[in-house]
């Protein structure tokens, strides 16, 4: 068998030259010792759609394998024990303090290896795009409903890859052992000590000791490097998998339909355009790591419990858990009758936030219970055609974002010369009713823009050019779009809210009525598209 | 599962009709509404030529782009070594670290970007520029394999008899659940055999443990401690352990102020706590943990930067703003014979954040 590739039609008639002779005797010992043609038969032509959108998971994963690369780099470095030494490298103001073999081993990178400090930067920022851009791409997902069946299980781990990336940034931010990342951890056990009956326990096993112990670094080190990375690995692969055997969503344009997909073959065009969308993520983010600094931890010094400096933040990505730990109200501390102390001022965020990723992980079952609806989707939702959805979407942006602005609330404070309790206070409001205020707003902006939609597909649009009339009247003349146009603007389905019905036993249970009410909410306010019958009563 | 579609609410395409409910006793699903008289998929529209397809002279154009993009990549690639090599660190220059990082990242920067842009311009301008359609399938297997595996099951559990041993099937779930439980109780010793609720409620801080500055760990006399200022405090002894010296610190870290007795709102009951308007209370915030370092000397305020909760010093350390749980503990002092400042004992109450047998 031989799966010499097939040469360009022009050049058929010259004989195949020393590279293709070559190609084809190693495709054809490859070939015969692990059916490899099968592997390019089944993915070598497969269809990608193209939408820019359609790059933020590229992102992703491109950043991610930055990640690893310049990590790898720096485990050849790095020494995450907490043994106390005396500083002795060449960053003056820090030498001769004590601190940790970790914190120092960390400025040497930095101060002593070329590259070294490059490396970290690199890391540190691919890092922070990597949690970013899946961020991004989930607001994608879900705002496109691309999470419609049959998707919730990428959804899911895709949420798991999300949570997966806040704890490798959050292990790897604390390996330095700064007074930065101490204070992170010291706030971290503090949430943990709230934990009811186990709290206190948990603390002492994850830290080996009483905070701080001398375990923790080398302990998170070995989840950083080993356990969660294996763990994102294997979850990436499911991921990609999964977006194999499902295929990619497209947007509804002329000729997309539900059934078919339509693109750029995986060989050349896609490979080449991800490929080298790959070396523009890497470029840009060494571009960014050779210009602008990150974490510049010989500014912190080591970790000690007691000094601490004015504005410390959190990485971005964990903003939100800090914001909410800031915005709780004072004294919510309560001993029940048994004696044992429930500290709802850290329970009560750690709850919410809890909630608040499951309610991000669970809502694609969420919907499809409500709306009943089980077939397939494979075609992107444009956002508006879904109102509530996307008013959901904005309420959880508007939640999190009032929690992420919460983290810099000192910061705030400074900068705009406001009090910091006017600044609380006034998160603490956009926090419990910024959401329904984006949920309403986004609601009607997406029916708004539905009428609009409508409008210009039954009317046609502006013309520009303006004529008048004999009685002396101006008018502008519209013009009707084409059928190519047009089918951008009325190619969505029109759902019905769920009617009640009795079951075989001739009840109504509760769960009906219930999800009979969601369904009603998500329903009740709706654009039906503009049909053939409507455009063409209209040009009478 | 049901194959049948619902003709009544049917799609235009086999693929998107709305699949009849399977159970019946489940509500009817909302359903899209379907029109007949719906807009059909106008399928695709003309193609548009890219100017490469169109003149052969802009082909060659980008063709020559492109290499050169890739020829620029090489030379960034070759400058990054060039770089690593001429612009060393030296130790006592910091500003080589500075170089070093910036030529070294614009070398690899520019091999790196080359590649990328000019790899993604040739798929966009001179690769094959038509899209190609692939069919979907439904993601289900189709009906034979699907009888197939359910077949294989059924075969299974006949050759095995999975579900009629019954006793067999569930012992073996039983003992699989158990067998991870010997690895639960390997973890328990990730921390010594101490109890670390009565670690919490304990600190370095005893009768006559004198007050001393942080770092240096020098004795306070009541007599340095003037009105309106505030000291860093650890327990004489702390900056000299060998062990533990982080873990005690973190629990005996204090901050001392002195304030005009008249301003000093004491509770009675703790009235010989201070020394002359001198009071000193834990600097381990009762939020989650972080040090209490800022001092706000005109309001006799302490503010917690981490989670910004404000303390009243003048009125026992409550709370007056921000997520703390309750007042600082306050640690009760006095003078020695020789005027230093020392503990009359420990703190009276567990230090920093809350946890579950704190009262007890």
């Amino acid at each position: 068998m031989s799966t010499t590739a097939t040469p360009p039609a022009s050049s058929a008639e010259t004989a195949p030259g020393r590279g293709m002779r070559f190609t084809g005797w190693a495709s054809n010992y490859v070939d015969e010792r692990t059916s490899a043609s099968t592997a390019v038969k089944a993915l070598g032509r497969k269809i990608f759609p193209d939408h820019w959108s359609f790059m933020l998971g590229e992102v992703a994963l491109y950043s991610f394998i930055v990640i690893l690369l310049s990590g790898t780099f720096l485990t050849f470095f790095f020494d995450p024990s907490m043994t106390e030494v005396e500083y002795s490298g060449s960053y003056v103001p820090l030498q001769g303090i004590p601190m940790s073999v970790a914190y120092h081993s960390a400025l040497d990178i930095s101060f002593e290896i070329r590259g070294g400090l490059l490396m970290r930067q690199v890391h540190h920022w691919a890092a922070l795009l990597f949690v970013a851009a899946i961020g991004l791409h989930m607001l994608r997902v879900f705002f496109t409903g691309a999470f419609r069946k049959p998707r919730e299980f990428n959804w899911v781990i895709g949420f798991l890859l999300f949570v997966m990336a806040m704890a490798l940034g959050f292990t790897g931010y604390s390996l330095p052992d700064d007074l930065l990342s101490g204070n992170g951890l010291r706030i971290i056990d503090g949430m943990i000590k709230a934990v009811p009956v186990a709290g206190a326990w948990i603390s002492y096993l994850l830290f080996g000791d009483e905070f701080p112990g001398t375990d923790i670094i080398p302990r998170l080190y070995v989840l950083h490097i080993m356990l969660l990375p294996a763990i994102t690995i294997a979850l990436i692969g499911i991921h990609m998998v999964l977006l194999i055997v499902n295929k990619h969503t497209q947007f509804a344009a002329p000729g997309r339909t539900n059934d078919n997909v339509v693109g750029a073959p995986v060989l050349p065009a896609f490979a080449a355009k991800a490929g080298g969308f790959f070396f523009i993520v890497f470029g840009v983010i060494v571009l960014i790591a050779s210009f602008f600094t990150i974490n510049p931890i010989w500014n912190y010094g080591p970790y000690d419990p007691s000094p601490v400096s004015a504005g410390t933040q959190p990485d971005w990505y964990i903003g939100f858990a800090d914001g909410a730990l800031r915005l709780i109200p004072p004294n919510l501390d309560f001993v029940d009758p048994l004696g044992y102390t429930w500290a709802f001022g850290v329970l009560i965020p750690l709850v919410g936030l809890l909630v608040f990723l499951a309610a991000v992980a669970l809502y694609p079952f969420f919907e499809a219970w409500v709306t009943g609806d089980r077939r397939e989707h494979h075609i992107a939702e444009r956002p508006r055609n879904a109102p509530v959805r996307t008013a959901i979407g904005a309420a959880g942006i508007t939640f999190y974002a009032a929690l992420w602005a919460a983290a810099s609330s000192d910061i705030i404070a400074t900068h705009f010369r406001l009090s910091i309790e006017g600044v609380i206070h006034a998160l603490q409001f956009a926090t419990v009713v910024g959401p329904f205020i984006a949920f309403f707003i986004t609601k009607r902006v997406c029916l708004a823009l539905q009428r609009k939609d409508r409008e210009i597909a039954l009317h046609g649009f502006e013309s520009g050019r303006v004529v008048r009339l004999p009685g002396g009247e101006y008018i502008e003349v519209h013009e009707q779009l084409d059928d190519f146009e047009r089918w951008r603007l009325v190619s969505f389905d029109e759902y019905q809210p769920l009617m009640i019905r009795p079951n075989d036993q001739g009840k109504i249970t509760v769960s009906q009525r219930v999800r009979a009410g969601l369904s009603r909410w998500f329903f009740e306010d709706r654009i039906a598209p503009v049909t053939m019958n409507e455009l063409e009563s209209q040009k009478h | 599962m049901a194959e049948a579609h619902d003709s009544a609410h049917g799609g235009e395409t086999p693929g998107t009709a709305v699949a009849q409910q399977q159970d019946h006793s489940a509500p009817a699903p909302a359903v899209a509404v379907v029109r007949s008289d719906r807009f059909p998929n106008p399928g695709f529209p003309p193609e548009r030529l890219r100017v490469t397809d169109l003149d052969p002279k802009k082909e060659k154009q980008a063709e020559r782009t492109i290499s050169a993009l890739f020829f620029l990549s090489i030379i960034g690639s070759v400058f990054a070594v060039a770089a690593y090599i001429l612009f060393p660190i030296d130790n006592l220059d910091p500003s080589t670290i500075r170089l070093n990082n910036m030529f070294l990242g614009i070398g690899i920067t520019l091999g790196l970007l080359g590649v990328g842009i000019g790899a993604v311009h040739w798929s966009k301008a001179l690769m094959h520029g038509h899209e190609l359609v692939e069919e979907r399938h439904p993601t289900r297997g189709s009906d034979e394999s699907r009888e197939r595996a359910v077949e294989i099951f059924r075969e299974a559990n006949a050759e095995s008899g999975f579900t009629r041993r019954s006793l067999v099937r569930n012992t073996l779930i039983g003992a699989v659940i158990a067998t991870p439980i010997p690895a639960i109780a390997l973890f328990r010793d990730l921390a010594p055999a101490k109890d670390p609720v009565a670690l919490l409620k304990h600190t370095m801080w005893d009768t006559g443990v004198r007050l001393a500055r942080d770092p240096s760990g020098t004795p306070i006399k009541a007599s340095e401690v003037t009105i309106g200022s505030a000291f860093h405090v650890i327990p004489e002894g702390l900056a000299e352990l060998e062990y533990h010296r982080l873990e005690e610190k973190a629990k005996a870290a204090v901050l001392l102020m002195r304030l005009p007795v008249d301003e000093l709102n004491e509770d009675p009951a703790k009235a010989d706590w201070s020394y002359d308007g001198i009071v000193a209370y834990s600097k381990i915030c009762t939020h989650v943990g972080c040090p209490v370092a800022l001092y706000e000397q005109q309001t006799h305020h302490l503010l917690c930067p981490c989670h910004q909760s404000q303390f009243d010093v003048a009125d026992h350390c409550k709370v007056i703003f921000g997520p703390a749980a309750r007042p600082l503990p306050q640690l009760p002092i006095t003078v020695d014979d020789e005027g230093y400042l020392v503990a009359q004992s420990d703190f009276t109450e567990p230090v920093g954040p809350s946890f579950w047998e704190r009262a007890l």
